[in-house]
């Protein structure tokens, strides 16, 4: 039996608060509130004691999609990435750059916010990036 | 927010407007209610009866889509009686003598006829801001989601400037996020028009040090904001479309507008956790690690960058985005290669240099590091604007109230707006397959006053329908004094009583283009059965 407790950031809204996931054995079996954290000190909101309740859920997408005749096929990393890699190329061949459009979110990290900004303004030259913040 | 969470605390008066806080950042609300048992005064501000009001000295309703006309009223007060800070306006800030001409034509009389609230009230909450040093100022999206919501910001910083409350602790201007990292996403360059660390694209020299990184040029005209990519999806000038964890099909204005645009795409990727009602009219749907598969940071709406640690293996064969985006970028033949988010943070670190120059994963322990931290010895910035502001001096902006997009008329006599509710979140896809949340609200509902439902024939529990020049949408009736009458309420979690088909895809902020989510005119009737 493997349990521990990892620190963590609650999903939902803009406050921060921190949180401690209950993982045993990869499966997370609840969330405590961090104690000491600087936003929360020890508390969270109903939505936050169930912030894993998503995470293990059935209808998690387990592999990418590709639509022909109208359904989804479960496909390989390796074709996904090429499909979408060259219908975005072949798009941006025949209207330019600015025929495409990326929404980056405020649920991913500072991280894949940065690359995917960083994807947008240099594989496909486009400055056509948004997100939800006005939503 | 310029100011932290916790100097909440310290204030000693707390001036809420447009943020229903108790069910929308409920350890924020915790931190209001114990400045108010501390002693703070409290000021609550919405046009509807929110929970946070009944803890407070005033609480009043304006009506819907006149934020500028009450703001400018309390100043009125503020400026006939002398209670602002003329010393802090001398030495910090500008436009003061324009600013307080355009605002001494808010008299009492007039504010009371626009807002609906009695010039008594106005007067007392003005008295209480001004009076009461530190103030903090909380709001959200019931001041930003207007049409004027720009003109509406300024007037809520206008307010601050005038009482001295900027760039001291326990006060501020503080906007309080919706999302876990819109702030991130923001700070990241998630705009069409700047760089991260807010660098603008069309200042040649930012682009070249970005492009020197990079090994890319940068294109030098601002990008469509979603508003407008929704438009140009329309024009068939927006071919292909990568949505990355979003659901603009529930989240954005006007859904059957935003439907039929997206039909008109060559090519829809989207990349998400769940098939969510957007990934379902997708071509290709890439699948994503959620957070707590993933090591990362968020920035919080203080500003304060923290660290996410990975709890679990991704499920299935789903992949953490940053992963995604390097093997995309690849494939099109620009190289991307990290070997895990720290390098990533690293580059943030030097291209934005000011904001997050001193950020490294081994410095930000549980509590994170607030930005700006512009150096790895800095220990980041509680508050802003301490000295001096980013441009100089503060400016006092003058501006007028101007009616919302829509008024209601005879075909369209009631005033929705829109928000969430305690138990979801966003568009629900996260929340609504939590069994706890599911059992505090399975359904979507329409907020409607006694006495309008009892015009119309309408008991609690009954089937309304809601209708707009956009659509129509059903849901049951929740009879309740929270709304005036005139008004009614819907929550945006539900995508089989979508808010949003209601919504108006062409009234937003001509500045912000952030859709005027908070005013519509709508019908309501009772369903037919």
């Amino acid at each position: 039996m493997d349990y521990k407790l990892v620190p963590s950031v609650c999903p939902y809204c803009g406050t921060g608060c921190g949180i401690l996931y209950k993982v045993l054995n990869d499966r997370i079996t609840g969330v405590l509130p961090l104690k000491s954290h600087p936003v929360n000190e020890g508390k969270l909101c109903i939505k936050g004691w169930n912030a894993h309740a998503y995470v293990h859920h059935p209808l998690r997408l387990k592999a990418p999609l590709l639509k022909t005749e109208g359904r989804f096929h479960k496909v390989s990393w390796d074709r996904a990435i090429r499909t979408t890699a060259d219908r975005l190329g072949d798009i941006r061949e025949k209207h330019g750059p600015d025929a495409i459009g990326v929404l980056v979110s405020a649920k991913i990290t500072n991280e894949e916010n940065f690359l995917a900004q960083k994807f947008a303004r240099t594989a496909l030259g486009t400055n056509n990036i948004d997100h939800c913040a006005r939503l | 927010m310029t100011n932290s969470i916790a100097e909440m605390e310290e204030s000693a008066c707390l001036f809420v407007i447009g943020s229903n806080t108790t069910e929308c950042h409920p350890l924020i609300a915790t931190r209001v209610l114990r400045a108010r048992e501390k002693g703070a005064a409290l000021v609550v501000a919405d046009p509807r009866r929110i929970h946070l009001g009944l803890y407070a000295d005033v609480a009043v309703q304006h009506r819907l889509g006149t934020d500028i006309a009450l703001l400018n009223g309390m100043m009125y007060h503020i400026l006939v009686n002398n209670w602002h800070d003329a010393a802090y306006i001398r030495a910090r800030t500008e436009g003061f003598q324009e600013f307080s001409e355009s605002v001494l034509a808010y008299t009492p009389e007039r504010v009371e006829a626009l807002t609906g609230v009695p010039a008594g009230a106005v007067e007392e909450m003005a008295r209480l801001y001004a009076k009461s040093k530190p103030a903090s100022i909380l709001y959200a999206m019931g001041i930003t989601q207007h049409t004027t919501g720009v003109d509406n910001v300024k007037a809520v910083c206008n307010l601050a400037l005038l009482c001295g409350n900027v760039g001291v602790r326990g006060g501020g201007v503080n906007p309080l996020r919706g999302q876990n990292n819109v702030q991130g996403a923001c700070d990241m360059g998630g705009l069409p028009n700047v760089l991260p660390g807010y660098q603008p694209v069309t200042d040649a020299e930012v682009r070249g040090r970005f492009a020197e990184a990079w090994g890319v040029p940068i294109p030098p005209q601002p990008g469509l904001t979603i508003t407008e990519m929704a438009q140009a999806m329309m024009d068939g000038k927006l071919k292909a479309l990568y949505v990355i964890g979003e659901n603009p099909r529930l989240s954005d204005p006007d859904w059957n507008h935003l439907r039929h645009a997206m039909k008109r795409l060559e090519f829809l990727v989207v990349q998400d956790i769940f098939l969510s009602e957007t990934a379902q009219v997708a071509d290709v749907v890439l699948a994503a690690a959620s957070c707590a598969e993933k090591d990362g940071t968020f920035t919080n709406s203080e500003r304060r960058c923290l660290r996410i640690r990975q709890a679990v293996e991704p499920v299935g064969e789903s992949l953490p985005d940053w992963r995604i985006f390097c093997l995309l970028s690849q494939a099109m033949g620009v190289p991307m290669d990290y070997n895990g988010p720290h390098e990533i943070m690293d580059e943030i670190a030097s291209l934005a240099p000011k904001l997050y120059g001193g950020i490294r994963y081994d410095r930000l322990g549980i509590d994170g590091i607030q930005w700006p931290c512009p150096a790895p010895d800095h220990p980041g910035t509680p508050f802003l604007h301490k000295d001096r502001f980013s441009r100089g001096l503060g400016k006092f902006h003058a501006v007028e109230h101007r009616d919302p997009a829509e008024l209601p008329s005879a075909e369209t006599p009631f005033q929705l707006t829109t928000g969430r509710m305690f138990a979801h979140y966003h568009t629900g896809t996260m929340t609504r397959i939590s069994q706890r949340l599911d059992a505090e609200q399975r359904e979507g509902y329409v907020e409607i006053h006694p006495e309008d439902a009892r015009e119309l024939g309408i008991r609690e529990g009954e089937l309304v329908r809601v209708s707009s020049r956009r659509g129509e949408m059903e849901a049951p009736a929740r009879l309740t004094r929270r709304v005036r009458r005139g008004t009614i309420f819907v929550p945006i979690h539900f995508g089989e009583s979508p808010a949003n088909i209601l919504t108006s895809a062409e009234a937003f902020d001509p500045l912000a283009k952030i859709p005027e989510f908070k005013v519509s005119a709508v019908a309501v009737s009772k369903a037919l059965q």
